[in-house]
């Protein structure tokens, strides 16, 4: 069994509204971590993301000056000067399929859906600590692999060029109708 | 804790990508326990945030206040974009927060609202009474909720409004079939 040291980690908190700053900081104090910063806006998260360098940032999606979708993706810029891998935790109110995935195409590492729990977050925490994903870099994407499982067999039109399961030779359907036979 | 530096870094690439893998720069912060460890961090935090229950009514006070400060203005000078954006924060909040605060039906009723406000395709044209019933209905849920016998009325108060509320967006997004699937769509919010 593992454990994380909190006291040994540096979070990000980020969200315009002051209570749910306060539930957050409760929360990862009580973990164990003691170096939690907070902003309150997207460009001041940015601020000190730059300056204070945390090991995981928490962030909700909708804020003024800019969000938390624009907050990830300024942070996954690949030839940025800071860290641009930092696991980023979406903590938003929004609890729609398609925003899970407009937040996962921004380079977010983990969604949570509020309302939040003290053991929903500490999964997500446990995750990015103990099972962090390679990134990938294409031309239109910096970020966490955004496929968590590995089907060798898909040949839809969304598969890497270039991997392994490329030279995977699909049957045609001329082969798969005398199969059948 | 310091991140990899360069060197850590390898990169393979691939025809239309490039694959990123470095050493887990947080590895150090994972520390095996036995599994006699009596150790509970989330139990710990529940009862942090126990803790702070006491505040939770005043807390969800103050997002009423805001909620019934930015319908007024609404009201006052029409759904201008800063006005809309602070009606719909102020929804998105109590949706958010309420069940954490103890009022899932106020969050319930927001999410409502969210919605209405999100996928209406005029707001200048859904009947003003879909709004007041649901930032009254919120407004009473907060002030009744000592009240016992309110629950089970608040319950089905938010099952009510949401079902006239996805029954208007409904029929005023039939042309419009991608915020139809979405409003169709099942929540993907964690149910306690």
């Amino acid at each position: 069994m593992f454990r994380i040291d909190f006291n040994k980690l540096r979070f990000l908190v980020c969200d315009d509204n002051p209570h749910m700053r306060r539930i957050l900081r409760t929360l990862l104090h009580s973990f164990g971590a003691r170096e939690v910063y907070e902003a309150e806006d997207g460009a001041t998260a940015l601020e000190m993301y730059s300056h204070y360098v945390p090991d995981i940032v928490i962030t909700d999606w909708a804020m003024p000056i800019f969000d938390g979708l624009e907050l990830a993706q300024m942070i996954r810029q690949p030839e940025s000067k800071g860290n641009p891998y930092a696991p980023i935790i979406m903590l938003t109110g929004h609890s729609e399929k398609r925003r899970v995935t407009v937040a996962r195409d921004a380079g977010v590492t983990e969604f949570l859906a509020k309302p939040i729990s003290a053991k929903g977050l500490y999964q997500r925490i446990l995750n990015v600590v103990a099972n962090p994903r390679p990134f990938i870099k294409t031309k239109t994407y910096f970020g966490p692999d955004r496929r968590r499982n590995t089907n060798s067999a898909y040949m839809g039109p969304e598969r890497r060029v270039g991997e392994k399961h490329e030279v995977l030779q699909q049957p045609s359907l001329l082969d798969k109708a005398r199969s059948t036979i | 804790m310091a991140k990899n530096s360069a060197k850590d870094i390898e990169v393979k690439a691939f025809a239309t990508h490039h694959v990123i893998t470095q050493p887990n720069p947080l590895r150090k912060v994972l520390r095996r326990v036995d599994e006699k460890d009596m150790d509970d961090p989330v139990g710990r935090a529940e009862q942090a945030l126990a803790s702070l229950s006491g505040e939770f009514k005043d807390w969800m006070t103050v997002e009423v206040q805001r909620l019934s400060i930015a319908w007024t203005a609404v009201q006052k000078d029409g759904f201008t974009k800063k006005l809309r954006d602070e009606l719909f924060h102020a929804a998105h909040d109590i949706k958010g927060d309420a069940a954490t605060f103890g009022f899932p039906s106020a969050a319930v009723i927001a999410e409502s609202l969210c919605r209405v406000i999100e996928h209406a395709p005029d707001l200048e044209k859904v009947p003003a009474e879909l709004f007041t019933h649901h930032i009254n209905a919120i407004l009473a849920i907060v002030h009744e909720n000592t009240r016992l016998d309110s629950i089970s009325v608040s319950a089905e108060l938010s099952r009510r409004l949401r079902k006239v509320a996805d029954d208007y967006l409904a029929n005023v997004n039939r042309d419009r079939p991608e915020h139809l699937e979405v409003i169709l769509a099942p929540s993907i919010a964690p149910v306690d």
